[in-house]
């Protein structure tokens, strides 16, 4: 009766129990199981025995308090989309979270799989027979990457929303695994290669995702093939401040264009200036040197390369003049009072 | 239940039974951990309301509402169900009485092939019940994982204010 390959599935009820299931052999960790159910669908993995960390406490809940944001890996989209303060607090994660697929995707789907998400390409996320027909590629099978034959290395590219909006924040990941518990910024989670993108040891899981407090004005935007629903063909955020002598902080990271999410490097060049005309240009440039799109979508490369900077341009540009808009907001209140 | 018929040895011989509510009634499935809740419903139970449409979570044809909240069932393992709320569309109708939905979408042309309906009807259903006088954006959004190859969807929207119409 079923389409899938035979698995066991454990449900643990704590993140010791598990650290010991994830010591057997041939185990794969699973939350809402919107990525992973459909690859094992298309033959991508065959794991004797899925871990759903969902039933686990230290995985749950949204605190938002002095301390920053706390949230747990087995959060669900919805209700991350649905907090208040979050929206209020750190409205880039709120936008991240409520552009990721459809209201079912986000019911289902979680923060850690977010985070954990498999990197996606046009010759890998196909039926096994369609797979097979193309003589299969480097990242799962097979031994010649159909996208940059000549290399030896995978470029599907990273494609959850969530985190370019964590990454702007400065977020850390709360690790556990065998070797105990450790603590990291979430880039470091990643790194760019688009078979092995992510740096956790077998049997690590993600336990929560800790965020400091007071954040800066921050928004996220994504360019995607199918407006109601799609993966980011290149998502941005941006976190910018503005004072008195200009942007005095600035943050930048993107996902959908590399097989990492990662923070844009070298903003510290745009600050002390004006949001202006040529401040974006530069702005733009420092975008498309960085990102490395290659042809893992239906879309050409080089339109994700551009959507990338003209979504980052827009953002700040939107950034700084809502921070221009409260401060004068702000000076008519003090008027009115005296 | 029935023990599924086609199950290779090995799954029936994992199958464990779970307890959950199915269209309001107490269930008790007899299903092995891999098995999705789509195979589960159309093949174990015989429940085709439910349809398969791209079985990968791009179509929204599978939905069903899970402790009231859409979810798609080619996702969704039919253990997972276990202490939970399942409803399909086959527990919409009431003893042979369309529901308000199922009505407008009949009268409204809201379904042509019909393929798409269960789905988007789920995801309506879903949507009236959290917010009964949705305006139109929250309709497109509750229904944007939904395809629907025939109608153009102008007709499904209409459907869907309808029901909200005529329950206020
Ligand atoms: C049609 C469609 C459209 C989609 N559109 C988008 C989109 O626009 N943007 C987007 O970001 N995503 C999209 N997705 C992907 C997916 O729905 C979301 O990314 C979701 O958040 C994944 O979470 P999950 O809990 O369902 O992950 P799962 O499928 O359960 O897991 C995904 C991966 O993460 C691992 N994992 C899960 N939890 C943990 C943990 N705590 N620690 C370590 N590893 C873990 C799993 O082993 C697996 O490898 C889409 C999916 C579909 C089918
Ligand atoms: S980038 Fe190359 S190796 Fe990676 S999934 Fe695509 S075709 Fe395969
Ligand atoms: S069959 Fe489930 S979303 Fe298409
Ligand atoms: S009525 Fe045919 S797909 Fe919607």
């Amino acid at each position: 009766m079923s389409v899938l390959p035979e698995f066991r599935v454990l449900a643990p009820r704590s993140v010791a129990a598990a650290i010991a299931a994830g010591r057997q052999r041939a185990t794969r960790f699973v939350a809402g199981g919107t990525d992973l159910m459909a690859n094992l669908r298309h033959g991508i993995g065959a794991p004797a025995t899925l871990i759903d960390l969902r039933g686990i406490r230290a995985l749950r809940g949204i605190v938002v308090g002095p301390r920053g944001l706390s949230l747990g890996a087995a959060v669900t989209l919805a209700e991350l989309a649905g907090h208040a303060r979050v929206a209020k607090d750190y409205p880039a994660l709120a936008q991240a979270a409520a552009a990721v697929g459809g209201p079912a995707h986000r019911e289902a789907g979680t923060v850690g799989g977010n985070l954990c998400l498999d990197t996606r390409c046009v010759f890998y996320n196909r039926g096994d027979w369609w797979r097979e027909a193309n003589g299969h590629c480097l990242k799962y099978q097979g031994d010649t990457c159909h996208v940059a034959p000549t290399g030896r290395r995978c470029h599907a590219a990273f494609s959850g929303d969530l985190a370019p909006a964590l990454l702007v924040h400065g977020a850390e990941v709360e690790i556990a695994g065998p070797d105990g518990q450790r603590r990291m910024p979430l880039g470091e989670l990643y790194a760019e290669d688009g078979a092995a993108h992510l740096r956790l040891a077998t049997g690590e899981f993600l336990v929560r995702v800790l965020l400091p407090p007071a954040p800066w004005p921050a928004a996220y935007a994504k360019a995607r093939a199918r407006g109601a629903i799609d993966f980011p063909l290149a998502g941005v955020a941006v976190a910018l401040r503005v004072g008195a002598h200009g942007v005095a902080g600035l943050r930048v990271a993107l996902t959908g264009t590399n097989a990492r999410p990662f923070l844009l490097a070298g903003t510290e060049a745009l600050l002390g200036a004006r949001v202006d005309a040529g401040w974006c240009a530069e702005l733009g440039k420092l975008v498309q040197k960085q990102v490395s799109p290659m042809r893992t979508t239906l879309l050409a490369a080089q339109y994700r390369r551009r959507a990338a900077s003209a979504l980052v341009e827009r953002l700040a540009v939107t950034l700084a003049d809502a921070t221009a808009a409260s401060a004068r907001d702000g000076h008519e209140m003090v008027r009115q009072a005296k | 239940m029935q023990p599924d018929r086609h199950a290779p040895p090995s799954s029936l011989s994992r199958a464990r039974t779970r307890a959950f509510r199915l269209n309001g009634r107490a269930h008790a499935a007899l299903v092995a951990d891999h098995v999705l809740l789509l195979d589960y419903l159309r093949e174990g139970l015989g429940l085709t309301g439910t349809k398969r449409g791209c079985d990968g979570g791009e179509c929204g044809a599978c939905t069903v509402l899970i402790d009231g909240r859409p979810r798609l069932a080619c996702l969704t393992r039919a253990g997972e169900c276990a202490g939970h709320q399942v409803e399909t569309i086959e527990g919409l109708a009431d003893g042979g009485r369309m529901s308000p939905l199922q009505r407008a979408f009949h009268e409204r042309l809201g379904t042509q092939c019909g393929y798409c309906t269960p789905g988007m009807i789920m995801a309506a259903e879903g949507l009236l019940r959290r917010n009964p006088d949705p305006d139109e954006a929250a309709i497109r959004a509750a229904l944007a994982g939904n395809i629907c190859r025939c109608t153009g969807y102008v007709k499904i929207i209409e459907a869907v204010q309808s029901a909200a119409g005529s329950a206020r």
